[in-house]
């Protein structure tokens, strides 16, 4: 799995609350069958102005000016701000697919929707949760200073911004240990191989029927 | 020592190990698969080498993507017209082949949406662990199961390991009570129960709904209200058990019998939360305040009674959510403060996993029988949720009743819920719809959803725009 360590990058602010699955990836682009390509749609319907078709070249398509990530200070961000409950709605990992393939290696909001959450620490996104107070801060200080950039740094669990303030920011130890070293986390599952199994030898006497289920 | 809640009830009893990190190893019974959020899956434990850790745990069907007409499922998945589609799910089928997975398949007469498919056969028990590449999984909590969306890697994971990692989630309690007023459904109750709490309230929580509201409540329709769950941003629902639940599962293909049945019903009976046990969160609603509820904006937190009026967003005074509320009225096209009855409608459309069941049907067909839809209605879907639901109402004759009042009687499949087949709404038209999620562009690009219970969404199509269902004669 992709690790993260560190980035220092220029920030994209999102200024919109409970954004959903549904409106960083648009269901259309859900048919592919692989896990790379939904960049050039993320946020599709926000934007372009047109219907995205699923497979079709993006390249000249009409933008819709008014979107913030199509503004030309925005050109090759790798942070976002967003507001809260980012990530709510339906469980595809197509979302955090397309963030990554955008380009985006970092999200930080007042909360985030628990599904979205555990996707993202599966690709290698790190998700940081600030106070309001601090997320209105960043986003008015992105706004007001064209080319700013935030350093992220994992192992301190910090951000700094252009003006040397540090931020701190708290992460749960098992989520920084596997983004810190990349864990593949069904190797890591498997090697308790011997206790699933004990488990699951104990639950079938006490639940034979969970084993048994053939149909009629 | 305070008493356990149904949910660490069912926590406990899966409880594999816990890890040095703070996080649990938590056992999966049952895991369903759908076409969409499973290739990648398949995909990773070839290139891993991976087998599935116990294959009969699991189950699939194609239902995200599937058309809905006659004309193309009379063809089987070779009648699938959009080419992507089709792909996805023959990839569906011959990964299930290739891994040893039990497949529904789309010509199979038992297909239909995986939460509804699964209640109905008896694959869904309660006191398991479910899980499903899907966020609306929750669904399933109805029979007392601990039951939540994950995503592909987890989708992935719980193939290869039969297990998923964990933090346990703290404990709601949302009680209902009292008894609900005629013509106020279980959709009308999860609804208030969002809009009350908002779209993240239930974050980091597994509600247990209970109170009398919810107990007097069929088993389908507690299905309707924890399949919401996740839109108050919980990723599971629960509901106790209690007669009717076992009642509901007895005798279903794939329910114990016999000896076995005993054994099971007796552990199932103690699925319910201890009388002193403690939750971290507790609400409360009454009954008797819950009218029927439309949604007006582009979150199920924005919700209204039917004799409502849209919300001003300039009477706020949090300004991040006056925003909000600016955004939406302004996708949805509406003035701030116009009665919901007044909002005109252009698609009615009932179905999905939320409302497709035989109950739902029923109710919508009550409403519709000897009616007409309205001449502004430009097409009003209905979809059962599987192959049997669609066969049961045949048997009843909603099909029928369905028909000559106009509506359209179509295939089992997800349909206009999420809208990745053909069953799209326009760019501006607004949309009665039974589903669970009014986001921007959910049920087509720049369509305008409205979420309503079966029975409203029926009202809406006679008269092509919202009326309050208590005031409408049933046939």
């Amino acid at each position: 799995m992709k690790k993260f360590i560190s980035e220092d990058g220029l920030v994209l602010p999102l200024d919109r609350a409970n954004v959903d699955t549904d409106y960083i990836i648009p269901k259309q682009f859900l048919k592919s069958i692989k896990r790379t390509g939904f960049g050039k749609n993320l946020f599709d319907e926000a934007r372009y102005l047109d219907k995205g078709l699923p497979d079709a070249d993006c390249s000249g398509r009409p933008i819709n000016p008014d979107f913030v990530m199509n503004q030309p200070r925005y050109k090759g961000v790798s942070i976002l701000l967003a507001r809260e409950n980012f990530g709510c709605g339906s469980s595809r990992e197509h979302a955090p697919w397309a963030l990554d393939d955008y380009g985006f290696r970092c999200v930080i909001a007042p909360s985030f929707a628990d599904i979205f959450f555990n996707n993202c620490v599966k690709n290698g996104i790190l998700l940081i949760v600030l106070k309001d107070k601090i997320v209105e801060k960043l986003f008015s200080e992105t706004a007001a200073n064209e080319g700013y950039r935030l350093a992220v740094d994992l192992p301190s669990q910090t951000i700094t911004t252009p003006s040397g303030e540090t931020i701190a920011f708290e992460i749960e130890e098992s989520r920084k240990n596997i983004l810190l070293n990349g864990l593949d986390d069904i190797s890591l599952t498997l090697q308790n191989k011997e206790d699933i199994q004990a488990y699951e030898t104990g639950w079938q006497q006490k639940s034979p029927w969970l084993f048994s289920q053939l149909g009629s | 020592m305070a008493g356990l809640t149904l949910y660490d009830k069912l926590w406990e009893s899966h409880l594999v190990k816990n890890l040095d990190d703070g996080t649990s190893l938590i056992y999966i019974d049952l895991h369903f698969l759908h076409e969409v959020t499973s290739p990648q899956a398949f995909e990773g434990l070839r290139l891993a080498g991976r087998k599935p850790w116990r294959a009969g745990a699991n189950m699939a069907t194609p239902d995200h993507n599937v058309p809905t007409t006659k004309d193309e499922r009379s063809r089987g998945v070779e009648g699938i017209l959009d080419p992507t589609s089709k792909i996805q799910v023959k990839s569906l089928d011959s990964n299930c082949l290739e891994f040893g997975i039990s497949e529904f398949q789309i010509d199979d007469p038992r297909h239909g949406i995986v939460h509804v498919i699964g209640p109905e056969q008896g694959r869904t028990l309660p006191g398991m662990t479910i899980v499903c590449g899907d966020s609306h999984t929750s669904t399933h909590g109805a029979l007392g199961a601990l039951a939540h969306g994950i995503g592909t890697s987890e989708v992935e994971h719980v193939l290869a390991t039969q297990c998923l990692v964990q933090k346990k989630a703290k404990n709601m309690l949302i009680k209902v009570n009292g008894r609900l007023n005629p013509g106020v459904t279980a959709k009308d109750v999860v609804l208030a129960i969002i809009g009350h709490i908002g779209t993240a309230g239930g974050t980091g929580y597994t509600i247990e709904f209970g109170g009398e509201a919810i107990q007097s409540l069929s088993v389908e329709g507690r299905m309707t209200v924890c399949n919401m769950a996740i839109e108050a941003g919980a990723r599971a629902g629960i509901v106790a058990v209690d007669e009717k639940t076992i009642e509901y599962v007895k005798g279903r293909p794939f329910a114990p019998t016999g000896a076995t049945w005993d054994m099971a019903e007796a552990a199932w009976r103690d699925l319910v939360s201890d009388a002193d046990a403690v939750f971290d969160a507790l609400v409360e609603l009454e009954a008797s305040d819950i009218v029927p509820q439309v949604s007006w904006g582009t979150s199920p937190e924005m919700v209204a009674p039917v004799t409502g009026n849209v919300p001003d967003p300039a009477s706020m005074s949090n300004e991040s959510k006056r925003n909000n509320y600016q955004q939406a009225l302004k996708y949805m096209g509406l003035q701030a403060g116009i009665p919901i009855q007044s909002i005109q409608l252009d698609r009615v459309f009932i179905g999905s996993c939320t409302n497709s069941r035989i109950e739902d049907l029923r109710a919508a067909a009550a409403v519709v029988k000897g009616r007409k839809v309205a001449a502004n209605i430009k097409e009003a879907l209905v979809v059962p949720g599987s192959g049997l639901v669609k066969a049961q109402a045949e048997l009843e004759g909603l099909d029928k009743i369905f028909t000559e009042a106009g509506l359209q009687w179509r295939e089992p499949g997800c349909s206009m819920c999420l809208a990745m087949n053909a069953d799209q709404l326009g760019e501006g038209e607004h949309c009665a719809s039974t589903s669970n999620r009014n986001f921007e562009g959910r049920q087509g690009f720049g369509g305008r959803t409205h979420l309503v219970s079966p029975a409203m969404a029926a009202a809406a199509a006679v008269h092509g725009h919202f009326v309050d269902i208590r005031e409408v004669e049933l046939n």
